[in-house]
């Protein structure tokens, strides 16, 4: 087995990682590191493995073999909320958002202890979203879909995780409302490593330091954000973009 | 303003009986009726929120209910009625009696639901029918259990000496019991309502049934609340129990059975996993109950199908049931 070359710096890293759902084999041995306070992207097509691999690491899909480890220790097997206590936060894909609760009972749900570094971390959110301070004691079932998508994004930052993945908080919003997201993660990413899952290349240029493409289950391609942007035929290959 | 149209129109509904009894009559049958659902809702609480929480349908409610029963109403009653509390004494030491009963029923629903949670139920979390298979098949076997550790036949059960009988308020005859069962029922939905909106454990119950897989990843260990849960409302069928075989003075081991189909109908007309819903559910299902089995007498199981039915064609998910 390859050894994966671990830089001081690494705060999360994959090493051939399986997964099976059902009789599906998702993902085939995926291999990536993030470094902390590098925000990274994972990108590629529909169905390629980077939900079910941000599923991976939060422990909700089991992992069939392989490795991963955040800040040095290993956590696969770890239970959800195991690793969740470790410091990695995850917003999936639909925001994870309980509509029957107001915008306050869930920030109170997940922060799951108070501090000095969550009390900033909620100015800071409420300076990024005011829409979430004045809709505070409103259900969220009863927000627009761009709001629903910052309490999603905004209630996993609070709680000061190490690591924070993110799964395609574009989708459904509007041009305007990706704009300003793009604009809120990079104040985020600042405070915290971002890993973040997006289909919308302008929004992965924006935030993304680093990116690693999936194609079928397997990382296929790595490097820098900056590079990534010029290379047309990269884009097209595997993004279908460009 | 729909809304309370609706509300007008649930109570109106409720004085419709009014056209075929006459008011003194109908007015014993509704407390009797209310009595009735606070005994159902004590069930079924306990089962929607195991529902909606952890998804298990669990028809081995009824067994707890059961066991609430004969420990708290069958056993306790009758020991302490050797030291002169139940049938003789004061009204202290009759609330006491009722009281202990109530602890005790609710001891053995817990710890009974606590092994059933723990060690078969883990199993077959996830998979529906599984667990409609192996609940029933608990149900039947603490049914058999039952007979082997008391007696087959049915049992007569002591009421303590102060809620005995019945008030009698301008004709209007209520049995003190009833009321008794009336007051329970309201502090046990006050006090659920308290701790779903009031508490943490509340919080992450309401959250839970939404998305349970959310409430892991914001760092809360589900298996132990799950735990807990499953613990508490096997509690309040093992108080439902006790309570309602004092009120039917004596105890069959088929108890858990009969009411079990009961329960389910309150938790389908109330919502899976909505503890206001089967609240109204139960009253529901109490009143029309009793209405009915004073009307047509052979009409009256019929009746809670047929309301369940309607509700059901009406509003798929039941009354509160989310989408």
């Amino acid at each position: 087995m390859a050894e994966i070359s671990s830089p001081s710096r690494s705060i999360l890293s994959l090493l051939s990682v399986h997964i099976h759902i059902g009789q599906h084999h998702i993902l085939q041995g995926v291999t990536f590191d993030v470094e902390a306070g590098r925000s990274t992207v994972l990108l590629g097509r529909n169905g390629a493995g980077k939900s079910s691999t941000l599923r991976a690491i939060i422990g909700l899909n089991p992992v069939t073999s392989g490795v991963i480890k955040f800040s040095g220790e290993t956590i696969q097997g770890l239970k959800p909320f195991e690793i969740s206590r470790l410091g990695i936060g995850f917003t999936p894909e639909d925001q994870g958002v309980f509509y029957s609760l107001t915008v306050e009972e869930n920030f109170r749900l997940s922060l799951f202890e108070e501090t000095e570094q969550t009390r900033r971390n909620l100015e800071t959110v409420f300076e990024l979203f005011p829409d979430l301070k004045k809709f505070w004691r409103t259900k969220a079932g009863l927000l627009s879909g761009g709001q629903k998508q910052m309490l999603g994004i905004a209630r996993a930052f609070v709680n000061d995780h190490k690591v924070l993945l993110i799964d395609e908080p574009s989708k459904g919003l509007a041009p305007i409302l990706v704009e300003h997201l793009g604009h809120s993660l990079n104040k985020i990413k600042d405070k915290t490593t971002v890993v973040l899952v997006e289909q919308n290349f302008y929004l992965a240029s924006q935030v993304g330091v680093d990116y690693f493409i999936f194609d079928n289950g397997r990382v296929v391609h790595k490097g820098q954000m900056k590079d990534l942007v010029d290379d047309q035929a990269l884009k097209k290959k595997y993004l279908g973009i460009g | 303003m729909r809304k309370s149209i609706i509300w007008i129109c649930a109570i109106g509904i409720l004085f419709i009986p009014l056209i075929w009894i006459k008011l003194t009559p109908y007015l014993v049958l509704t407390t009797a009726g209310l009595a009735f659902g606070m005994f159902l809702f004590m069930v079924a609480s306990g089962m929607t929120i195991i529902f909606g929480l952890m998804d298990i349908l669990n028809l081995a409610h009824g067994a707890l209910f059961a066991i609430g029963a004969y420990l708290g109403g069958y056993q306790i009653l009758n020991l302490l009625n050797t030291l002169g509390w139940v049938e003789t004494g004061s009204v202290g030491l009759s609330t006491i009696s009722l009281l202990l009963a109530i602890t005790m029923g609710a001891g053995g629903g817990a710890m009974v639901g606590l092994l059933l949670e723990r060690v078969i139920l883990r199993r077959v979390y996830g998979d529906h029918l599984k667990q409609i298979m192996i609940t029933i098949g608990v149900l039947y076997v603490i049914t058999e259990l039952i007979k082997i550790l008391w007696r087959p036949t049915a049992e007569p059960v002591l009421v303590p000496l102060a809620f005995q009988g019945s008030f009698d308020i301008f004709d209007v005859i209520v049995g003190k019991f009833r009321v008794v069962a009336i007051v329970i029922g309201l502090v046990l939905f006050v006090g659920m309502q308290l701790v779903l909106r009031k508490t943490r454990l509340g919080l992450i119950i309401r959250a839970g049934v939404e998305n349970r897989e959310m409430v892991q990843v914001a760092g809360y260990n589900i298996s132990r609340i799950f735990t807990a849960v499953f613990t508490a409302g096997a509690a309040l069928a093992g108080i439902g129990g006790t309570m309602w075989c004092i009120f039917q003075q004596q105890v069959t081991p088929e108890i858990g059975l009969d009411n079990q189909i009961f329960a389910l109908i309150v938790v389908i007309i109330g919502g899976m996993g909505s503890v206001t819903g089967s609240f109204l559910g139960a009253i529901i299902v109490g009143l029309s109950f009793n209405y009915v089995a004073f009307l047509w007498p052979k009409l009256a199981l019929g009746i809670n199908i047929l309301i369940m039915a309607t509700i059901l064609l009406i509003r798929p998910r039941g009354l509160m049931g989310r989408e």
